[in-house]
């Protein structure tokens, strides 16, 4: 009993110092130092560079690792794909957070991370030491799965377009030259995979494309899921209003393999033939996260512990975004990896500093599908902290989706992008 | 012991508004949340056509969020948003964005 008294004597102690130093300077507490390193700059690696810079005051060295000389958004690419936007509509460039916020940023490929030195392998052969680590590499695929695409050949004519950039506008291509009365094949593999409502606004936008330039032409949707996976209702309504007789979809319809020179997608009991077959593949964390030695969850996804986003297994490895095994009902979006990587820059600092992270966080999501091209709908959610399950849990009551579709929430949607790009690189 | 053991319990326990201002950086972690659609601390871009939130007077932004929470403002997406956070959250957000300059 004693012992149990002076324990909580201490934490008590704790807790008072916490409290007394509330009322100091409300930048933070003890000042963080180091050098933390992120791999990825995407909605969570630019977010996780910028906020360490700046919730430190400038006193952390942070150097960011991207292979692409920009950023190019996946969140607004199916627009362009349908011909609504450019590619310069959704590529940014990285200059601000080197000349404003004072983030190294080097343009490589890291080969390989030594997590017991701390240091991590670029492909040019140099070395980057790091006290901590912010990894947000995003996914790769599981070709293996599709054994007809796994090869670099197939790859370059049957395309995912779920990587942002050259693929984005080799699909654009496709769907230009499909015949008049073509079929443009979508085929989604089964949750989670990266932006759960994404493949139901893709075929929304080529449909659009297709009733103002090829009305003879169809999109069949092929999912390996047993129903839309997200905003059912308000999709279901929008095809059956804007597409009727142009989107077919087809539930319990999983990928099995591809035959590349007909393009025909081959499922358990069924061939169908393409004039565009557009294939998301199955998903894991990428590579350098997956082969890192990270704990990960059914062989896919990085374990991660929700107070500071460090790896379950791993310390000193923060893991952000589409890597992660996520929370219950967490999608794996843009949005989300952009308040993960707040609540790990935030975490970070005070563990740089010897402190304990924030044990209290939060975090919400929003996402915006355009289902023409003007009207969007929306999905939000928000999530607190559970001590007891020691994971961010959906707060009941809170969040839902749009009553329904409008062009005020596709300005929204314009505008999101604009303010979530600013609040990662500018 | 037994009377510091009730006055640690009481000190842990004693309600959410004490353990909510215990972290220091807990106002700036929620205000975070917001700058994905209202810029990174509530400066939004301009012409963006979203609110911009930094130096808004704390009553007015209060409400609105209250307003939102609790049914009494209609919008698209804030009044689903809003019901995420408690009473005290709220607070601390709009008192945060209020002193941004």
């Amino acid at each position: 009993m004693a012992d149990l008294d002076r324990r909580a004597f201490l934490k008590s102690s704790a807790l008072a110092g916490a409290l007394a130093l509330t009322g100091c300077a409300g930048g933070g507490r003890r000042p963080a130092h180091g050098h933390v390193v992120v791999v990825g700059g995407g909605y969570g690696g630019a977010t996780a560079a910028k906020y360490l810079r700046m919730w430190s005051g400038r006193g952390v060295d942070v150097t960011l690792v991207e292979r692409s000389p920009r950023f190019v958004s996946c969140p607004m690419s199916n627009l362009v794909i349908a011909g609504q936007r450019s590619m310069a509509d959704i590529t940014l460039d990285y200059d601000r957070l080197q000349s404003h916020w004072g983030v190294r940023v080097v343009h490589g490929e890291v080969l390989a991370i030594d997590t017991a030195a701390r240091s991590l392998r670029l492909a040019d052969g140099g070395d980057l030491r790091y006290d901590r680590l912010v990894l947000s590499p995003g996914i790769d695929f599981l070709w293996q799965e599709i054994p007809g695409l796994d090869n670099a050949t197939a790859q370059g004519s049957i395309l995912h377009a779920w990587k942002a950039g050259a693929q984005t506008v080799a699909l654009r291509r496709q769907l230009e030259a499909m015949p008049d009365d073509g079929v443009f094949v979508l085929s989604i593999p089964r949750a989670p995979y990266r932006c759960p409502p994404g493949p139901y606004e893709r075929a929304c936008l080529v449909a659009d494309y297709c009733k103002r330039h090829k009305p003879r032409a169809k999109v069949l949707v092929l999912d390996a899921n047993d129903e839309i996976v997200s905003k059912k209702g308000l999709f279901a309504k929008a095809w059956a209003e804007l597409y009727p007789g142009i989107i077919e979809y087809r539930p319990q319809s999983e990928l099995r393999d591809v035959h590349v020179a007909t393009k025909t997608a081959r499922l358990d009991f069924d061939e169908v033939r393409a004039d565009v077959l557009n294939v998301i593949p199955p998903q894991r964390a990428a590579d350098i996260a997956a082969t890192s030695g990270l704990k990960l969850i059914n062989q896919r996804w990085v374990e991660i512990d929700w107070l500071s986003m460090e790896s379950s297994s791993t310390p000193g490895v923060h893991v952000l975004g589409d890597a992660i095994f996520p929370a219950p009902t967490m999608p794996k979006s843009g949005h989300v990896a952009n308040q993960q990587a707040k609540l790990a820059a935030a975490a970070i600092l005070r563990l740089l500093a010897g402190e304990q992270p924030d044990p209290a966080p939060l975090l919400m999501n929003t996402c915006y599908s355009f289902v023409d091209a003007r009207s969007a709908i929306h999905v939000a959610a928000v999530f607190q902290y559970e001590p007891a399950s020691r994971v961010l849990q959906p707060v009941a009551g809170a969040g839902g989706v749009s009553n329904a579709r409008s062009e005020l929430e596709g300005r929204i949607a314009n505008g999101w992008a604009q303010n979530i790009w600013a609040d990662m690189l500018s | 012991m037994k009377r510091l053991s009730a006055l640690v319990t009481l000190l842990l326990l004693g309600g959410s508004p004490l353990a909510q201002t215990a972290d220091p950086e807990r106002a700036r972690n929620l205000a975070a949340t917001c700058a994905n659609c209202h810029g990174t601390n509530g400066h939004a871009v301009a012409a963006s056509g979203i609110d911009p939130l930094a130096g808004v007077d704390k009553r007015i932004s209060l409400q609105k969020l209250r307003d939102f929470k609790s049914g009494q403002r209609p919008g698209t997406i804030m009044p689903q948003i809003a019901k995420g956070y408690s009473d005290e959250q709220l607070e601390l957000i709009a008192t945060y964005l209020a002193a941004q300059k």
